[in-house]
C-alpha cells in the first residue's frame, strides 16, 4: 500500500516546439536519500523514455546537470528531494536565461561564448622552452585567484542573475569571475587584455551587486566579490589614465 | 529550504535602490518646477507650499525623504562594496548587515523629518 | 548598459553627492519645522554664493547620475537599445540640467539680476 508520503508529485518541463512548452505531471516513488537527478532519471527510465536531460558525473564535479528546481537554480545531482520538495511537490524546469534545446536541456553556447568574450582564456607569459617558475601559493594575490578556481561552469549563477535576464548581452557572473581569477594569476600574461575586455558595453560595470550569483553558487564561490574586484581595478586604471 | 530566487537580502537592497532611484528621477522635475515659480509666479509658489500643510502631503514628503535617504545610504554601501578592498573574510555577511543598517538609518532620518514636519 | 566611462561618471557623481545629500537632508529637517513659506526659503538662498554653488553642483551631479541610472533601467526593463537609448539618456540629462539650473537661479540670483 502506498501512502501520500511515498509518492512525489513532479511536474517536468516538456518542450513542445522551438518556442514553447508545458509542464507534464509524473508520480514518482519516494526513496531515502533521493536526489532531484534520481527523480529525473526515474521518469526517463520508467515513465517516459522521450524525456531529455543532461548529466555526467553525478557527484557535483562536471557541472552539467543544473536545472530550475521549484524556481531555484540548483545542481540536481547534489540536491536532495527532501530539501527541495515543497508539500511533496517538485517542479523541474530547464535553466533560466539560456535557450532550451529540448525539455530540460539548455543550449550552453551563449554561456561559454561569454567566457571567451571576457578573455577567460589563458594568455601565455612564457613558452615551453622556459623553465617552470614555481607559484608561491601563500601570496595575497594567489589567495584571491584561488577563491575562484573551483568553478565548474554549471551556469547556476548565470541562471540566478536578473541582470542577465534584463540584458542578454551582459557577460554574467561566471565569465567575469573567471576574468578576475586570471587578473590575479601571475602565470597569465594578459591582465590588461582581460581588464579591457570586461570594461566594454556589456561587461562587469553592468553588475548591480544583487548577489543572487553568490547566494546560489553550489560551490560557495563569490562571483559578486570577484566582479567588485574587477570594478575596483578598472576604476583605478581609469583614474590613473 | 532556501527562499525563492529573488527574496534574499541583497536582492531586496538592489530592488529598493532601483525603485528609489526611479522615484527620485520622476520627482525631481516637479521639485525643480516648484522652485522655478519663484522666478515666474510667486503667488503660485505660495499656493503650492500651502498645500504641504495637508497631512497626506506630509506623508508623501515622508516617503520622498525616505527614498532620498535610502538611496544615499544604500549607495554609500555600494560604493564601499565596489571600491573598498575586502578586509573581512565574511564579506557577504558584512554587506547583508550593512544593507539592513542602510534601511534602518534611512528610516530614522526620514522619521525625524516627519516628526518635525507634524 | 554601461561601459567603464559611463560607470565612472555615475560613481564619481555619486561620490560628489554624498556630502551634498547629507547637507540637503540636514537642511530639510532643520527647515521643515513650522511649515515652509516662500519668504523663508528665499530669505535663506537669495544672493547667496554658497547656496548657489552647493545646489548648482548638486544639479549638475544629479543630472549625470540620474540620466545614467535611468538609462540602465530602461535598457534592462524596457528593452531600449542603440541610438534610442543614447537619445533618451541625453534627453533625461539635459532636461534635468535645464530644469534644475532654472530652479537654482530662481531662488538665488534671479531677482538681483533683473
Amino acid at each position: 500500500m502506498t501512502s501520500k508520503d511515498d509518492v512525489l508529485s513532479v511536474s517536468v518541463w516538456r518542450q513542445t516546439d522551438d518556442e514553447t512548452g508545458t509542464f507534464q505531471q509524473f508520480d514518482v516513488p519516494r526513496q531515502e536519500s533521493q536526489t532531484v537527478l534520481d527523480i529525473v532519471s526515474y521518469i526517463q527510465q520508467n515513465l517516459d523514455s522521450t524525456l531529455t536531460y543532461r548529466f555526467a558525473c553525478r557527484v557535483g564535479m562536471c557541472g552539467s546537470c543544473a536545472m530550475m528546481v521549484n524556481g531555484e537554480p540548483r545542481w540536481t545531482c547534489r540536491t536532495h528531494v527532501q530539501k527541495a520538495a515543497v508539500d511533496g511537490k517538485l517542479q523541474i524546469a530547464p535553466l533560466r536565461n539560456l535557450p532550451v534545446i529540448k525539455d530540460l536541456v539548455t543550449d550552453m553556447d551563449p554561456f561559454f561564448d561569454k567566457w571567451t568574450k571576457a578573455e577567460g582564456v589563458h594568455h601565455p607569459s612564457a613558452t615551453r622552452h622556459d623553465a617552470i617558475v614555481p607559484v608561491d601559493t601563500t601570496t595575497a594575490q594567489r589567495t584571491i585567484a584561488n577563491e575562484g578556481i573551483e568553478c565548474i561552469n554549471c551556469a547556476i549563477c548565470y541562471a540566478a542573475c536578473d541582470t542577465v535576464s534584463g540584458n542578454g548581452d551582459y557577460l554574467g557572473p561566471a565569465a567575469l569571475q573567471r576574468a578576475w581569477t586570471l587578473v590575479n594569476d601571475e602565470r597569465d600574461g594578459g591582465h590588461e587584455t582581460v581588464l579591457d575586455a570586461v570594461s566594454q558595453n556589456d561587461g562587469c560595470h553592468n553588475c548591480h551587486s544583487m548577489g543572487s550569483c553568490t547566494h546560489y553558487c553550489p560551490n560557495e564561490l563569490n562571483p559578486m566579490k570577484a566582479i567588485a574586484g574587477l570594478k575596483r581595478e578598472t576604476a583605478k586604471s581609469w583614474l590613473k589614465w | 529550504m532556501k527562499k525563492p530566487a529573488r527574496t534574499h537580502r541583497l536582492w531586496l537592497a538592489y530592488m529598493l535602490h532601483r525603485l528609489s532611484g526611479i522615484g527620485l528621477v520622476l520627482f525631481l522635475p516637479i521639485h525643480f518646477w516648484l522652485l522655478s515659480l519663484a522666478l515666474t509666479d510667486r503667488a503660485a509658489m505660495a499656493d503650492a507650499l500651502q498645500f504641504t500643510a495637508h497631512p497626506l502631503v506630509k506623508i508623501a514628503e515622508y516617503g520622498l525623504v525616505f527614498l532620498l535617504a535610502v538611496h544615499l545610504f544604500g549607495g554609500v554601501r555600494l560604493l564601499v562594496l565596489e571600491w573598498a578592498r575586502p578586509v573581512s573574510n565574511r564579506w557577504t555577511d558584512v554587506h547583508k548587515t550593512l544593507a539592513a543598517f542602510a534601511v534602518a538609518l534611512a528610516f530614522a532620518v526620514s522619521t525625524l523629518f516627519f516628526l518635525r514636519a507634524l | 548598459m554601461l561601459n567603464l566611462r559611463l560607470y565612472m561618471l555615475q560613481r564619481l557623481t555619486a561620490l560628489v553627492m554624498v556630502p551634498l545629500v547629507i547637507g540637503h537632508l540636514a537642511m530639510m529637517i532643520y527647515a521643515i519645522q513650522d511649515g515652509l513659506t516662500v519668504g523663508e526659503i528665499l530669505q535663506r538662498t537669495q544672493g547667496s554664493v554658497a547656496w548657489f554653488c552647493f545646489y548648482g553642483l548638486f544639479v549638475v551631479a544629479v543630472s549625470v547620475h540620474g540620466s545614467i541610472g535611468f538609462r540602465v533601467i530602461l535598457h534592462e526593463w524596457a528593452n531600449l537599445r542603440g541610438r534610442a537609448l543614447d537619445l533618451v539618456t541625453l534627453a533625461t540629462g539635459i532636461g534635468l540640467l535645464i530644469l534644475g539650473s532654472r530652479a537654482v537661479w530662481a531662488v538665488t540670483f534671479a531677482e538681483l539680476a533683473s
